[in-house]
């Protein structure tokens, strides 16, 4: 059992989420793989929390909020620098639908 | 067998700020493509999200115009899904603990008063714009990045014009508090709806399916429609409903599937490790509730009340805040409250539609609306006269008094002037006299029409009215 926490039908529907195509054999070792990881954490649900609030941040600090302000960082020039590929000021990518 | 539709609309409105939610792109839609883009909002790695104060602001006096309970601290939430539109692989939205809750809308539907339950009011981040094109897909992300403020309904609507109403009603509302252009057009408005039928009596709901992304208030009402008939014809041929997603297609006036519940996402929602919980002091909660107007409902109850507007007048008066400010504006001045929605009404309102214009584009200010219906109230003009000096007072924005001047409109009531005027015209048509005298008293009309004509429309038709009665029945 503990070799199946993440069983292989978990792993492909992730990676179906996650639009990643595995092989058969990929999706056997994260299976395998992913468990080990998440049985490592298994000790901390030993740990009792029935009274603690769940933890947002770790820091509780005060709101940080910004002005609203407009600011240029950058043109639509520099923005699509690094794109691939491009169709005008546009990015092109494959279909996804 | 009857059945009865179970409605919910899920609104997301687009703040009105200057800037992104959470980074400092504008928010301008004249734009050209990419062009309010930035590291941020095209979810560079290693780029953070900073909350803009004003989103908040203005979700806190949605939320309570909403008569929502706003929570004191609210929490962001990832939203994953892998989709080119938001490029970092997740929506940044509130899940679990959204900063409005349990508020309520109420409306009148054909006199009827609705009240509708508001679930929740959360805020998000718009994701960007992709054209499909077969073989690739175009994105511009200059939406990426809008905020935006989803307003949920309980399932409490009953029919596709309450359904719209209420849509209309929020609109409105939010336009009062200046948080949202309610532009439908642009996209500044945008509506889901969640539509199930039941037996009538049936507490259990129906299977519910979505139908998603409609920016018309006909079309909601529409598309709505369609969907309650299909779904009654369905459960009526014994098949069972199923959970989907479906959209509208206004040139085929049908609702199609878009997807169903199997390949529904899974958005694996987590608190946001980016951002801090929103907190909302009871102070800045004050401060805010000063700051919303009174709105429509509430304007239109005192506008009846004290005003002495009809509901229906009162109705179109709060129709929108500016008209409302104007309308009170020219009945202060001028004292006659029920005058000034008249003339919105029948003349303003069909003008600023004709132009298309906004009433704030107006040439004709209150005051001098105002002062045109205290000259028709004194008497110095008439009422038909009033509409030709309205009608140039809309091209050329002039004071009445300035037209009334140069074209010498004044009314006469001077009963001299107005008997000497009818005695030439009784002298002139003796044979038309002689016949009303004989019993044809229909010929009224056609004197008091000379009497008009011969006085360019300035002479008061009471006083004409009178003068000429008194003469044709005195037989002289």
């Amino acid at each position: 059992m503990s070799q199946d926490k993440i069983s292989v039908e978990e792993i492909s529907r992730i990676a179906k989420l996650a639009q990643l195509q595995l092989s058969a054999e990929e999706v056997s070792n994260y299976s395998q793989q992913l468990s080990k990881a998440i049985g490592y954490f298994e000790q901390i649900s030993q740990v009792q929390t029935a009274r603690v609030e769940p933890l947002v941040t770790p820091t509780e600090i005060e709101n940080i909020l910004r002005k609203d302000e407009v600011k240029t960082e950058t043109s639509s020039e520099e923005i699509l620098r690094n794109a691939p590929h491009k169709t005008g000021s546009l990015f092109t990518v494959p279909p996804v639908v | 067998m009857s059945f009865e539709a179970v409605i919910g609309l899920e609104i997301h409105a687009q703040l009105k700020t200057q800037s992104k939610i959470f980074c400092a792109d504008s928010t301008v839609f004249e734009a050209g493509d990419n062009e309010n883009t930035s590291p941020v909002s095209v979810g560079m790695p290693g780029t953070l999200p900073v909350l803009n104060e004003r989103v908040v602001e203005q979700a806190i006096k949605a939320g309570l115009a909403l008569n929502c309970h706003i929570r004191p601290k609210s929490v962001f939430a990832r939203k994953n899904y892998f989709y080119p539109d938001l490029p970092k692989g997740y929506q940044i939205s509130q899940y679990d603990q959204p900063i409005c809750e349990h508020g309520s809308v109420e409306f009148k539907l054909n006199g009827k008063v609705h009240q509708i339950k508001i679930e929740r009011a959360h805020l998000e981040e718009d994701a960007g714009k992709s054209s499909h094109f077969g073989d690739y897909t175009l994105l511009n992300y200059n939406r990426a990045g809008i905020p935006l403020l989803e307003i949920v309904s309980g399932p409490d609507l009953r029919s596709a014009a309450e359904a719209a109403e209420y849509a209309r009603t929020v609109r409105q509302i939010l336009r009062y508090l200046d948080v949202c252009d309610g532009n439908l057009e642009e996209g500044s408005l945008r509506c889901d709806c969640n539509v199930s039928v039941r037996p009538r009596g049936q507490e259990k709901l129906g299977t519910k399916v979505e139908i998603k992304n409609i920016n018309s208030f006909r079309f909601i009402e529409k598309a709505i429609e369609y969907e309650v008939e299909r779904q009654i014809e369905a459960t009526e041929r014994g098949q069972r409903i199923i959970q989907e997603t479906r959209l509208w297609d206004p040139d085929k006036n049908k609702t199609f599937s878009m997807r169903t519940k199997e390949d529904a996402q899974d958005y694996r929602y987590f608190p946001d490790p980016d951002l801090l919980p929103v907190i909302v002091t009871a102070q800045s909660l004050e401060k805010m509730r000063q700051e919303i107007p009174e709105l429509p409902l509430v304007r239109a109850r005192r506008f009846v009340s004290q005003l002495g507007l009809s509901e229906n007048d009162a109705d179109v008066m709060v129709s929108e805040k500016d008209v409302a400010d104007y309308f009170e504006k020219t009945g202060a001045l001028c004292g006659n409250y029920k005058a000034a929605a008249n003339w919105i009404m029948t003349d303003l309102l069909r003008e600023l539609n004709d132009g298309k214009l906004s009433i704030r584009q107006s040439k004709v200010t209150p005051e001098n609306l105002g002062a045109l219906i205290q000259m028709i109230d004194s008497g110095k003009i008439s009422g038909k006269i009033a509409k030709t000096i309205f009608a140039d007072m809309w091209s050329t924005g002039d004071t009445a008094d300035k037209i009334v001047k140069a074209k010498g409109l004044v009314q006469i009531s001077d009963i001299s002037v107005i008997e000497k005027m009818i005695d030439e015209i009784l002298t002139g048509n003796a044979s038309q006299v002689a016949e009303y005298r004989a019993g044809k008293t229909k010929l009224l009309g056609f004197f008091i029409g000379a009497a008009m004509k011969a006085s360019k429309g300035q002479a008061n038709p009471d006083v004409v009215n009178q003068i000429l009665l008194k003469k044709l029945q005195g037989g002289s």
